[in-house]
């Protein structure tokens, strides 16, 4: 079918406001980060061009790959604690008949509510005013629990408290995701299984865990890129704890607060490229694993 | 017998799990109120852990009316409306168009921002706010136009696949009738995608309501603030006031999970959408 | 149906609240942005007072925080709109990118009118801050560029009634660190609470105290060769001005979660007499007064490390007004600071505030807890007045290693080696 330049053009204007908000605001900043990234800038006198400067200033940055160490770790207890909690909530739901819907509804609660609110709320259930006596901690001697009472947001378990305090907001939309996997499952997969006399672990192992690879490996990704690129959680529960929980972003946002728009840049984009590679790789694996167990694609 | 009694001590194990992790996410919202209602004396006493006896309205006065939150609630609610309006128009019509009509670099195009989608950008905010600066326009039309952004193109890939399973029939008819494409648009595709469309207005008005980052670099001026931004000033300035800030937290929580229980399917859809297509 | 009614009628209200802010029309008037919270309302009463007299209306608009404050001065810049007068929070470097672009007119002309009378009225120390001198390494052009209206002080702060509690004469304070560590100690064991208390989860506040350490141990001349990269941060004299830290720690007197605390927090917990010392700026007299009107408690400059080198403080920068060199009323906007620093209306600043006024002679009106400090003048120092100040980032690695010195997570040595470094890596690009 030949089309007439007028009808092309009305055709074009459809998506051109789209095309216009996503050039000036995707596009235009995608490739000015490169550039930004190559210059000085304090944002009153003009941009210098400084080469690799900026990135040999972020390499040899050791508070830098702290802060990606710090994401990093925060990611690991993530990746593990968070995602085998919300795998084991969502196996129990989907046993369970009764209030299923009720915990459905009550583990979605925290993935609703902002990171600011959820980093003000934790900390003021765990900060220490007066020393030793915080919210959690009365709390914990109240129940019986006195002896585990710790200074929570301190040095020496700031950074393991701030992961866990993530898991603890994240643990609702892995679990959510997961369970309606898991319901896709159809019953008589289960059923034929069992005939065959596969025990739970087998029906498991055999079943549950090969359909539900691409769901998880997409739990997986989401999390990783969630948990580097988390912030403002963390600026609202600890701030930074002498370095111990300073993460990537938290790092270029303050560049940018201090007029380092050039810095800031070049630390964005290192990591980005460092998150590129990660998911293109768990996508990668989770191909051949399922190539290699020849499950059927979703 | 024996089967029997091992299923419901396997039940009740299942239901003592899920109940304490579900208490959990309850709690520090019940304390949260609960010491909102309080003056800080009581608090100091007894942290909140007891129930209030009785009730003080003083903490929500002060934070509304003399810090001003009523303010940061209205900003709040006038820039998500605002964004998720223009979100729903301009993505609609783009997917509208991806999906029903023919012009030149349609495939590069649509791709172009499913690649958008994939590729995290973790400082992109700081080219966004150089550029807005360059322009002069940090400020609130500077804001929404960078939050549409943000959820277009999102929402223009869930719109389209939408729009892709739908029967052209009613469209047909309706151009037998005369009916511009802009009127078919916005007469028979709009109200045919409305299941989809309430995913999309969920999905944003959320992203543009929990925003933080850019809404902190672009708002210097407190009475532009919205609320989030709002309430991390607050509680940095108020930072020893406990019962206030907990009413502060009370105030930005309490609307959204009225609302998400009042609608928790789309709620649910809404969050979800943004992970699952990816 | 009904819900429906009521969304759109709260809508409707929301946007004449938002959408429809009307723009005055443009009077004759000078506008003001500052980041003063606690001066809010005695600018206000200033305002009106200088209407009074000139019938010349000056607006005061505050904004708050001061982090956004700083950035909305230079968003307002870039877009050419800044206001008459404003004020420039951050580094001197950034307010040399001001002088730089020429969004800052120099005063220096009107300062030296009448062979300097109003430039006379200043302590020096004081307005040092706002000027540059000939071939500053900031390449700013030599001149004075702003109005200083306070001036502070970093001292160290004793509570006076826990010192008589735990049996130490209230009105010896500490004089060497030896003494400092004894007297926090003895009433940490003699009252439980903390020693030592400090927001040094900020980082300049380390920085402000390790600068005072620094030049009283190994004197002004060679903390300045620090600076210009001619001794190493490994220094011996260095490695012990970290160690002082390491020893706060290993003596048990700080705050548990002093690295992570506010300035603010470690304010209230000096006020409501949780601990017996603190470090703070001038500023605290009237925070002090807010939160506990009834705390008795005393300055002192620092606890002396050396007796051989002279002692400096910290201090000198208050706030100050710059003047925007693109506004069409210059002329009164200039008129207005210098009435703003002449004597009555520094008084009433005091008398409000309980801030140290920038110009002398106010010395009577003085709460009694600052007019000690009068006598030492002399004695200041700060980074805005220095031919040149040490990088930010060199500054950044050194108060998060001083933090990591205070919880005990690195040696003295370790983090000297650690700004070392850093330093030499700046300073080969």
């Amino acid at each position: 079918m030949k089309l007439s330049l007028a009808e092309k053009t009305t055709n074009f204007s459809f998506v051109l406001p789209a095309l216009f908000i996503f050039s000036m605001f995707w596009i235009y900043p995608f490739f000015y980060t490169f550039i930004l990234s190559f210059q000085e800038y304090d944002m009153i006198s003009p941009p210098a061009f400084v080469g690799l400067g900026n990135f040999s200033e972020v390499f040899g940055d050791p508070s830098w790959w702290s802060a990606l160490y710090n994401g990093g770790f925060i990611t690991f207890w993530a990746l593990t604690f968070q995602n085998i909690l919300a795998f084991m909530l969502a196996l129990a739901v989907d046993k369970v008949i009764r209030m299923r819907k009720f915990y459905r509804v009550v583990f979605f609660i925290l993935p609703i509510l902002s990171e600011v609110i959820i980093g003000l709320l934790m900390k003021q259930l765990l900060i220490s005013n007066p020393p030793g006596r915080d919210v959690f901690n009365e709390f914990l001697k109240l129940v019986g629990l006195g002896p585990l009472a710790h200074e929570w947001l301190g040095i020496d378990r700031a950074r393991l408290v701030t992961a866990l305090v993530h898991c603890w907001k994240g643990f609702g939309w892995a679990f959510v995701i997961l369970l309606a996997g898991l319901q896709s499952i159809p019953e008589q997969l289960y059923e034929a299984a069992r005939i065959d006399g596969a025990n739970a672990w087998q029906q498991f192992r055999k079943i549950t865990l090969p359909i539900l690879m691409p769901v998880i490996t997409l739990v997986i990704v989401l999390t990783i890129l969630g948990t580097m690129q988390a912030f403002a959680m963390i600026l609202a529960l600890t701030g930074g704890t002498a370095g111990l929980t300073v993460v990537p972003v938290m790092k270029i946002y303050n560049h940018l607060r201090g007029n380092q728009a050039g810095l800031a840049c070049a630390e964005g984009l290192m990591l980005g490229i460092i998150l590129v590679a990660i998911s293109f790789t768990m996508f990668f694996i989770s191909k051949k694993i399922r190539e290699k167990y020849g499950v059927l694609p979703r | 017998m024996y089967y029997h009694a091992k299923k419901i001590i396997i039940l009740i194990v299942l239901h003592t799990f899920l109940f304490s992790v579900a208490l959990s996410c309850i709690f520090p919202f019940l304390w949260t109120v609960n010491v909102s209602l309080k003056t800080q004396g009581e608090f100091d006493a007894d942290y909140g852990l007891r129930p209030v006896t009785h009730i003080n309205w003083n903490n929500y006065k002060t934070v509304l009316v003399k810090e001003e939150f009523w303010r940061y609630f209205l900003n709040s609610v006038f820039y998500t409306f605002i964004t998720v309006l223009s979100i729903v128009f301009v993505s609609s019509l783009a997917a509208y168009g991806f999906s029903r009509l023919q012009f030149p670099g349609k495939h590069f195009l649509f791709y172009m921002f499913l690649t958008a989608m994939m590729i995290p950008l973790p400082a992109g905010f700081v080219p966004v706010y150089v550029l807005l600066n360059k322009l002069h326009l940090v400020n609130r039309t500077g804001y929404v136009l960078a939050m549409t952004n943000i959820g277009l193109s999102l929402s223009i890939y869930l719109l389209k696949t939408f729009f892709d399973q739908l029967p052209r029939d009613l469209e047909d008819a309706a151009r037998i009738d005369g009916c511009s494409k802009v009127g078919i648009w916005w007469n028979v595709g709009l109200p045919l995608v409305a299941p989809a469309l309430a995913v999309v207005v969920i999905f944003n008005a959320l992203n543009v309501w929990n925003e933080f980052v850019l809404a902190s670099l672009m708002f210097t001026d407190y009475t532009l603030m919205p609320l989030q931004v709002g309430l991390m000033e607050f509680s940095n300035r108020l930072v020893t006031q406990h019962t206030l800030i907990m009413a502060a937290l009370t105030v930005a929580a309490l609307p959204i999970i009225l609302l998400y229980l009042r609608m928790q399917r789309q709620f649910v859809r809404g969050l979800t959408a943004g992970a699952l297509v990816g | 149906m009904k819900w429906d009614k009521l969304l759109r009628f709260f809508l409707l209200l929301v946007f004449l609240v938002c959408g429809c802010t009307s723009k005055a029309p443009q009077e004759k008037k000078i506008v003001i942005w500052h980041w003063m919270t606690d001066r809010k309302d005695a600018f206000g009463q200033l305002a009106s007072r200088y209407e009074n007299e000139t019938s010349l209306k000056v607006e005061f608009k505050l904004f708050f925080p001061p982090d956004l404050y700083s950035q909305k001065v230079i968003a307002a810049a870039r877009a050419g709109n800044l206001p008459d007068v404003f004020g420039i929070l951050g580094e001197k470097k950034t307010f040399a990118s001001f002088v730089k672009a020429g969004h800052i007119m120099p005063l220096t002309s009107y300062m030296e009118k009448d062979s300097g009378e109003w430039k006379n009225r200043f302590y020096p120390q004081t307005l040092d801050v706002v000027i540059f001198k000939n071939a500053n390494a900031y390449g700013a052009e030599a001149g004075i560029y702003g109005v200083p209206i306070d001036t502070t002080v970093m001292q160290f702060v004793y509570n006076k009634t826990l010192f008589r509690e735990a049996g130490i004469n209230p009105h010896g304070y500490p004089r060497t660190f030896e003494d400092f560590i004894k007297y926090a100690q003895k009433v940490k064991t003699a009252l439980g609470v903390d020693g030592f208390v400090c927001g040094w989860g900020e980082g300049w506040l380390l920085n402000a105290l390790a600068t005072e350490w620094a030049i009283n141990l190994m004197g002004e001349a060679k903390f300045f060769q620090t600076i210009n990269g001619q001794i190493p941060y490994t220094d011996q004299e260095w490695i012990d001005v970290f160690s002082f830290f390491a020893q706060l720690k290993k003596s048990d007197i700080l705050a548990t979660n002093i690295a992570t605390m506010t300035n603010k927090e470690a304010e209230d917990a000096f006020a409501k007499g949780k601990a017996a010392l603190s470090f703070n700026g001038t500023w605290a007299v009237n925070v002090y007064a807010q939160l506990a009107p009834d705390l008795e408690y005393a300055f002192f400059s620092l606890p002396r490390v050396s007796g051989t080198q002279p002692m400096k403080i910290w201090g000198g920068a208050g706030s100050s007004f710059m003047v925007n060199s693109h506004s069409s009323r210059k002329d009164e906007a200039v008129k207005f600071l210098n009435w703003l620093t002449q004597k009555p209306q520094q008084e009433y600043l005091i008398e409000e505030t309980s801030n140290l006024p920038a110009i002398r002679g106010c010395e009577e009106s003085l709460p009694s807890v600052l007019q000690d400090l009068l006598l030492n003048f002399e004695m200041l120092t700060h980074p805005d007045t220095w031919p040149r100040n040490e990088d930010s980032r060199v500054i950044e690695v050194l108060n998060r290693g001083l933090q990591q010195i205070i919880v005990g997570l690195k040696g003295p040595r370790e983090v000297a080696e650690e700004v070392q470094k850093t330093k030499e890596r700046i300073s080969r690009r």
